[in-house]
């Protein structure tokens, strides 16, 4: 089956996760072959999800690392903080 | 960056069985996951940080009930969704809890933003720090359904199974919103993108 853009768009997310078909993979490939238009929405996809998945780009506040284990710490001192029985 | 299963799970025995102190270890590979759910549902550095914290608690308190059916990571990050929802909860008045948010709501336009341009945007321009920032910014934008799935699937890198398992959605849900997600951030992003490569760079389609 020969695609429009618009619908290689409405597939384009999972076609990115791989969890379209074959046959849909193969023709939206196709279609890429010869499409600059939808090539470049992919690549920008793919590069904001590069983007978010790198550590700093949505970085932690400074010290929470520390802060966090310093009361977990004190959560473990606690004789009262056993922990559940269920 | 998190430990195989098998360690997981002798970790998780020997804590329950009274080695108190290995649960730094074990939340350790968690941390920043615990802390990114927390900011996608009440996107508020300070909150964030008190709801990781309770939520890491809470997890500890109740490590006993967890059977392992389910990954010690979902299991966690359902914990850090529900310490959200009650922080939002309080947050909010009577009158705004009962308007939920649903797809049905967000009618509109969801196709990317078409740009030959875009192409020949050298991966150095991924480096920028401004270009972070706008993505920082786009994503905390997002509408809360569809900024909760993304955070989830796209930067905590859980499987639509997982996501849909701690937000309590259906898997069909997890793919219509991250979909949606990543097309609203792709159009965004697009003409920040466009304002601030440099023109030269574009020259006959390639970089010089």
């Amino acid at each position: 089956m020969k695609l429009d853009c618009k619908h290689v768009w409405e597939h384009i997310s999972e076609y990115i996760d791989g969890s379209v078909d074959a046959k849909l993979r193969e023709d939206i490939e196709r279609h890429l072959e010869h499409c600059e238009i939808c090539s470049a929405i992919l690549d920008s996809t793919r590069n904001i999800l590069i983007l978010t998945a790198d550590d700093r780009t949505f970085e932690l506040p400074v010290g929470y690392s520390e802060r966090l284990h310093e009361r977990l710490a004190k959560e473990l001192e606690n004789p009262e903080g056993d922990l559940k029985k269920k | 960056m998190r430990t195989t299963e098998t360690n997981e799970a002798g970790l998780i025995a020997r804590i329950v069985a009274g080695e108190k102190e290995l649960f730094h270890e074990l939340i350790r590979p968690y941390e920043r996951m615990v802390y990114l759910t927390l900011f996608a549902i009440v996107k508020n550095e300070t909150e964030a940080e008190d709801g990781a914290q309770e939520a890491v608690i809470s997890a500890y308190r109740h490590l006993a009930s967890f059977r392992g059916d389910a990954k010690f990571s979902t299991w966690l990050v359902t914990i850090a969704i529900n310490e959200g929802r009650k922080r939002l909860r309080k947050a909010k008045t009577a009158a705004e809890e009962s308007i939920e948010e649903k797809e049905e709501a967000h009618e509109g336009d969801y196709s990317p933003a078409p740009l030959m341009d875009w192409r020949e945007i050298p991966l150095e321009a991924l480096e920028r720090k401004e270009l972070r920032e706008a993505l920082r910014v786009a994503v905390t934008e997002l509408p809360d359904i569809y900024r909760q799935v993304f955070t989830l699937r796209d930067l905590e890198e859980l499987n639509v199974e997982e996501t849909a398992q701690a937000l309590g959605i259906n898997p069909g849900a997890v793919k219509v919103r991250l979909h949606r997600a990543r097309m609203m951030l792709q159009k965004r992003l697009v003409t920040y993108l466009k304002t601030t490569v440099p023109a030269r760079r574009l020259f006959f389609g390639r970089a010089l």
